[in-house]
């Protein structure tokens, strides 16, 4: 094994049956080491089992998966060399926070003083210095939380998996912690590998976003990428959630597009598509609710509700209902009241 | 990974070549352990490891020297990997195979079966399977576990899969293959040839199966103890709804002395109420000659039959029924009562129209274990059953009385197997889903309904006379000890307990008394039977509630299904099995462990699955991503987190090893004779006092040890409290 290749993961035409029922069908997938990826789905999309095959709770039905070059399809979870942060974080009740810490040092043959030393260093890394002889159950969700980071990182790990670490968490936290472990995650320099289900927290962390979907991959790439030029009307819909309608291609040229939405004229990349019919994703945010003035789309408030910031509302237009995020305005607009939607830039994207 | 899979592959060839090529292959009669027998190593031929056995004319063993051979040279040729094991695995399945196929054709005089001998000529008998030839046995199965861990099954770890094979491998010899024993041996001769002469003259024997008792004769013993086990199940089923009411839902003042009865069967040898009670209601007991002597009626033996069977088995297992009952009455959720009463109706109306029918299944489970219990009582049946018993007593006396008739013991034993079994399946298929009890652990708001008046009142007065007998009952064993001839002549001594447990300090302690043998072979053999039972069951329930592997279902349906045997069954099958080669333990220390932990293991397993379902798995799979194998993470985090389900299973198998009659009477030998074997030979010779002190000395040990028990777990969870007061006080 080379020492660029440690941290590379390398899933090839991996594929994963229950009984009867076919949970991954055929799964491709290169990580580059260093690297922070998500998996992104809904539920029961597949993403914690491509996690548990790699940390190797699961055995692939074929295919073959490598860590850092090395084939470990048949390898045993104890003796590959990643290490995970559980959902619950499955952190051990009878020991102490640096006896749950030292565990796996101690797996691996380090002896008891040593072990203690180095378990004491990783808490110190997680900001949890001085608290290694309190229970789990003494502790704080957060500081839980950062048991499990710290006794899954004091391996060494080629590959950190995280299984939807921080939903068990409430939301101030969760936007607190998932910062912590980007920035351990950029400053040790580790691979990792992230399972969630929330798109917000995947854009916040990721190197890159797997968004998957019944066992396979939708669109891999940066979250730029993926909320710029979703490849389908299920990742436009999943990130960002946008709208999705209806419309017309005028005229391409120069890889931009002119693209007719009801009233409304808007050029955006062209993607390759070619003049004619198209459907497009509005993203929520960047609609404009105007009054009644022509030039847009045209449409009534169908419902609205005041949440502090912003405004949501839902709006009837002849292409459909639209869902729009209002941050500009502080007074909600009635029911029924006639509005005129615009676009703001890099609002829409086309999908190919 | 390779290294590893070769290194494990070489302690286990190296152990198989020394079982093969030192260890004698035969069974030693007056012991392994013993070593006398290396003296005479040179003169007798039986005492040879296999190898040499294979060179001085034992063909039989020269297929298994072949594939020990084989093994090692698979070993020796082959990389580590999916090939070699599955060649491995094969391999161990055809020593497997071959060891049983031998062992059971030729017996001590040659071939077992007449027509082997007519095909293949005549062949020099064999003893028993000893050292030598278990130890191979053991290598085969791991063999052709770590054989499937090459090839990656259940992700290639060989812990897991080893277990597994060890575990199959042992409850195979010994559960299934002592019944199907039992089945076999009701087909033979005495010489072991084929014959259904014995099953078709039992089979259809009038004394099991006649009716004519419903026109005024005499039932078969089948129906007597189906009709038996009828009526203690409605009874014990209706007295322990009594007990579970109203400890529940009323406002009777001693509802936590209600709860203590629970125990009681648990410390009782079963035969001990059936004793006390003839000591009250029996031709010289208390209650009759005050009665007789009141009234001048002679009352007679009416006790000694079913009548007395019945109350003795109502009394041993009502507290079984409230123990179940309590957590039907409990489940019932209250919002259902509450929402009854809303809708305008009164407390009886709720009772009966919603509370009762919620029951109805939890009712129907405790009678259908009533119905269980009742058929494999042993204990109560023997000392009350005068001349008619009911099946458990009359497979007995099919034995070990004059008529020593093997095939009729295996024909009642069966009728009783089929009667459990049904009662089990019944249980498990039938009420599987039908459970209304609604314990999701959220609390779930409001009361318990109290009992409407005209049902709290009856239920009250059924309990308290329940229990003022059960008290009397339980104080006459107590005292019974200490009472000259019972019935005769009540001054009080100390004489019983000094005869049982007499010791004597002349130049040293000697333990004088009559007891002392069985009691310390007891607790000698409960002590080492009990944390046997207690790994094998924990360790099976892990298996069971965290591995996946094919047959988990099957695999655990077939364990429970053991509890379900009769404890005379299962003593009758041992003996059938175990008697002769290829496994020869009769009379051994050994069968009456085996049987203790194999009988006892399911309940190990049902506390370790309860325990185990309470721990999240992800704990297992963090110590594995942490780099622990299975091994390391039974150890380090799975078994400090049962601890209490341990301490229970330890204790429950203790306890039970010391009660337990129906099987231990089969298997009891001059050398190894049990505390309760000997107290049933007590009372067969009418030594009343005796049998009744060393009971009372046993219910007295088991409960120091059950309330030790109590002590060492409550005490923990103190500490941990303490240990956070501290931690908040800083």
């Amino acid at each position: 094994m080379t020492e660029a290749r440690r941290g590379a993961v390398e899933f090839r035409n991996v594929r994963k049956e229950f009984g009867a029922f076919t949970a991954i069908p055929s799964l491709d997938l290169s990580i580059a080491p260093g690297e922070l990826v998500t998996l992104l789905g809904p539920s029961g999309c597949g993403k914690t089992t491509t996690l548990r095959m790699l940390a190797g709770l699961e055995s692939p039905t074929s295919g073959r998966i490598e860590i850092g070059g090395q084939d470990v399809t048949r390898l045993p979870a104890n003796r590959r060399d990643v290490s995970m942060v559980f959902q619950s974080y499955a952190l051990f009740p009878h020991m102490s926070v640096a006896g749950n810490v030292a565990y796996g040092l101690e797996a691996g043959g380090l002896k008891g003083p040593e072990a203690r030393a180095a378990a004491e260093k990783g808490l110190d890394l997680v900001g949890l210095g001085g608290l290694g002889d309190r229970l789990p159950a003494e502790l704080s969700g957060g500081q839980q939380q950062r048991v499990a980071v710290a006794r899954a990182l004091v391996l060494e790990p080629q590959v950190l998996l995280l299984d939807e670490p921080l939903s068990n968490l409430d939301a101030r936290l969760r936007r607190r912690v998932r910062t912590e472990i980007r920035d351990l995650q950029q400053r040790l320099g580790f691979t990792a590998v992230y399972v969630t289900h929330d798109q917000e927290e995947a854009l916040a962390v990721s190197d890159r976003i797997v968004v998957m979907r019944d066992g396979e991959i939708a669109q891999i790439g940066t979250p730029r990428e993926l909320y710029d030029a979703p490849a389908s009307e299920f990742i436009a819909d999943f990130i960002g959630e946008a709208n999705v309608v209806d419309a017309e291609i005028v005229a391409t040229s120069g890889g931009q597009a002119q693209v007719r939405l009801g009233g409304l004229l808007a050029d955006m990349p062209a993607r390759g598509l070619l003049a004619g019919p198209a459907r497009v994703a509005l993203r929520s945010n960047a609609l404009r609710v105007g009054a009644m003035t022509g030039g847009g789309l045209d449409g009534a408030v169908a419902t609205s509700a005041f949440l502090g910031d912003h405004v949501e509302y839902e709006i009837d237009s002849a292409l459909g209902r639209i869902f729009v995020i209002d941050d500009e305005s502080d007074q909600p607009l009635a029911p029924g009241t006639p509005v005129t939607l615009t676009l703001k830039p890099r609002g829409a994207a086309l999908i190919p | 990974m390779t290294s590893q899979d070769n290194r494990r592959l070489d302690l286990t060839l190296a152990a198989g070549l020394i079982a093969l090529v030192l260890m004698p292959w035969y069974r030693i009669r007056h012991g392994f352990f013993g070593f006398d027998w290396l003296a005479d190593l040179t003169t007798k031929r039986d005492l040879w490891p296999a190898l040499v056995q294979a060179v001085t004319g034992r063909w039989q063993l020269w297929p298994i020297l072949a594939l020990g051979a084989l093994a090692i040279f698979l070993r020796l040729t082959r990389a580590p990997g999916a090939s070699r094991g599955r060649a491995l695995a094969l391999t161990g399945a055809a020593g497997l195979v071959w060891m049983v196929v031998e062992g059971l054709s030729i017996g001590l005089r040659g071939w077992n079966w007449g027509l082997l001998e007519t095909t293949f000529g005549a062949v020099g008998g064999q003893p028993a399977f000893g050292a030598g030839a278990l130890i191979l046995g053991a290598i085969f199965t791991l063999m052709i576990a770590f054989g499937q861990a090459e090839r990656g099954a259940l992700k290639g770890d060989a812990f897991v899969l080893g277990s597994i094979a060890l575990l199959i491998a042992l409850v195979a010899t010994f559960v299934f293959y002592p019944i199907l024993s039992m089945f076999t041996g009701a087909f033979q001769d005495f010489d072991g040839s084929f014959t259904t002469e014995g099953v078709a003259r039992n089979i259809i024997d009038p004394k099991i199966w006649s009716l004519s008792c419903l026109t005024g004769g005499y039932c078969g013993v089948a129906w007597r103890t189906f009709f038996l086990a009828i009526c203690t199940a409605a009874g014990t089923t209706t007295l322990g709804l009594a007990f579970a009411l109203v400890a529940t839902r009323t406002a009777f003042p001693f509802k936590k002395s209600l709860r203590l009865l629970t125990v009681l069967p648990i410390i009782t040898p079963p035969f001990v109420v059936g004793l006390a009670l003839t000591m009250m209601l029996g031709r010289s007991g208390v209650v009759t000659q005050w009665i007789e002597a009141l009234t001048g009626f002679e009352l007679g033996r009416w006790l000694y039959g079913l009548t007395g069977i019945w109350i003795a088995q109502m009394l041993s297992f009502t507290p079984i029924s409230f123990l179940i009952l309590i957590g039907v009455v409990d489940g019932v959720s209250p919002s259902m009562e509450e929402a009854s009463q809303t809708l305008r109706s009164d407390r009886w109306r709720t009772f009966r129209k919603v509370s009762l029918p919620l029951m109805a299944p939890g009712l129907a489970n405790a009678f259908l274990i009533g119905f269980i219990e009742s058929m494999a009582d042993f204990g109560n049946p023997l000392v009350l059953g005068g001349s008619g018993g009911v099946l458990s007593t009359e497979i007995f006396f099919a034995v070990v009385g004059a008529q020593n008739d093997p095939a009729r013991a295996a024909v009642l034993a069966t009728v009783l197997l089929i009667f459990t079994l049904s009662a089990f399946l019944a249980q498990r298929f039938w009420l599987a889903g039908r459970n209304f009890a609604t314990v999701t652990g959220k609390g779930d708001g409001g009361r318990h309904a109290m009992l409407p008046a005209r049902v709290a009142a009856p239920v009250i007065g059924i309990v308290l006379f329940w229990g003022a007998f059960t008290i009397a009952v339980y104080a006459l064993i107590l005292f019974g000890g200490f009472v000259r001839v019972w019935g005769l002549d009540h001054s009080l001594t100390f004489e019983h307990y000094q005869r049982a447990f007499g010791v004597a300090l002349d130049g040293g302690l000697r333990w004088t008394g009559v007891a002392w043998n069985s009691f310390w072979t007891t607790m000698r053999i409960a002590l080492l039977a009990a944390p046997l039972t207690a790994a094998v069951g924990l360790l099976t329930a892990w298996l069971i509630v965290r591995q996946r592997f094919p047959g988990r279902a099957i695999f655990e349906f077939a364990l429970m299904m053991s509890f379900a045997i009769p404890g005379t069954v299962i003593g009758i099958s041992y003996i059938m099995a175990f008697n002769l080669p290829p496994v020869q333990m009769t009379g051994t220390a050994a069968i009456l462990i085996a049987c203790f932990v194999f009988r006892n293991m399911p309940v190990g397993v049902r506390g370790g699955v309860a325990a185990m379902a309470q721990l999240d798995g992800s704990l297992d799979e963090a110590s594995l991503t942490l780099g622990a194998g299975s091994g390391r993470t039974m150890r380090r985090v799975i078994l400090p987190l049962m601890r209490p389900a341990i301490l229970a299973a330890l204790v429950y198998s203790f306890v039970r090893a010391i009660t337990s009659i129906s099987a231990v009477i089969f298997l009891v030998s001059a050398k190894y004779n049990m505390a309760t074997a000997y107290i049933v030979g007590l009372v067969e010779n009418g030594e009343y006092g005796i049998a009744i002190a060393y009971s009372s000395v046993l219910i007295v040990v088991m409960i120091t040890v059950i309330g030790g028990f109590q002590l060492l777990v409550g005490e923990r969870q103190m500490r941990r409290r303490e240990h956070k007061l501290k931690e908040a006080a800083a």
